[in-house]
């Protein structure tokens, strides 16, 4: 079942942001930070979680244009957690170890992104296709 | 959502009242520049107790913010940032460069009307 609520999706325990401008930054940083509450994430690890996927949405818009952040919540061996997974059909990114060095960037930003998020988050991994887009997913457990 | 701004005395004060989107953040930052010169203020507050994220571009943009009003004449104090933010900002690797922060609004005010005092006997 699929219900479409304020341009966000959510599909069975899945909530799918669009993301093409700078207010659904916003919309999806909220959404994370709501889900996270409701797994069980306080206090800085809301801060944490919402940050991480603030910059990995506007990675998006800056080098994709669009794409969407799926947020969902996970269960390993009785943790909690919650996956973000940020993926665009955009140019792709040539050079990942490069990409993922702190200070570099090819766009408008300070080159924190990817390597940003990834220092926010418990899990990182990237997968990327020059000319057919890019997967970010990343995990953060309930401590 | 647009940030209102206050004129109180020589300073401006900017209350961000929600979550701001990127384009909102680069509006406040031109405002205030602007504001600046047309009411002659010496010192600009910009206060962020309700924000709940501070992420890369926020803390280039409110950099960018000081950096602009001070080349206008002004010194800018940053107020608010709330403890979970405040550690979130130092996982990522933020910084706020030279920006002056304080804890709240009296204090911002306070340290604006330190580093804006006049020399006493100009003038006399």
């Amino acid at each position: 079942m699929s219900l479409l609520v304020n341009k966000v999706a959510i599909v069975g325990d899945e909530i799918h942001v669009p993301i093409s401008s700078d207010a659904d930054i916003v919309i999806a940083r909220q959404q994370g930070r709501a889900l996270a509450e409701r797994i069980g994430f306080t206090g800085s690890s809301l801060a944490v979680v919402a940050t991480a996927i603030s910059e990995v949405a506007r990675n998006i818009i800056e080098y994709a244009k669009r794409g969407e952040i799926v947020l969902k919540p996970v269960n390993q061996g009785g943790r909690q957690g919650l996956t973000v997974m940020a993926r665009d059909q955009g140019p792709g990114i040539p050079d990942i170890a490069l990409a993922m060095q702190d200070g570099y960037s090819t766009a408008k930003g300070l080159g924190l992104g990817l390597p940003g998020a990834r220092r926010l988050m418990d899990e990182f991994e990237i997968i990327s296709k020059v000319g057919r887009g890019t997967t970010v997913t990343m995990k953060k457990w309930v401590r | 959502m647009l940030v209102p701004i206050l004129k109180q005395g020589d300073f401006l004060i900017a209350t961000i009242q929600s979550a701001l989107t990127d384009d909102d953040l680069l509006r406040l930052r031109d405002d205030l520049a602007e504001q600046v010169g047309r009411y002659r203020s010496r010192g600009v507050i910009v206060d962020v107790t309700v924000l709940d994220v501070m992420d890369s571009f926020a803390a280039r943009t409110l950099r960018a913010l000081a950096h602009m009003v001070g080349l206008r004449g002004a010194r800018t104090v940053i107020v608010g940032i709330q403890p979970e933010v405040a550690f979130a900002m130092v996982q990522l690797g933020l910084t706020l460069g030279d920006v002056e922060t304080a804890l709240d609004l009296e204090e911002g005010l306070e340290l604006l009307h330190k580093r804006t005092k006049r020399s006493a006997s100009r003038g006399r």
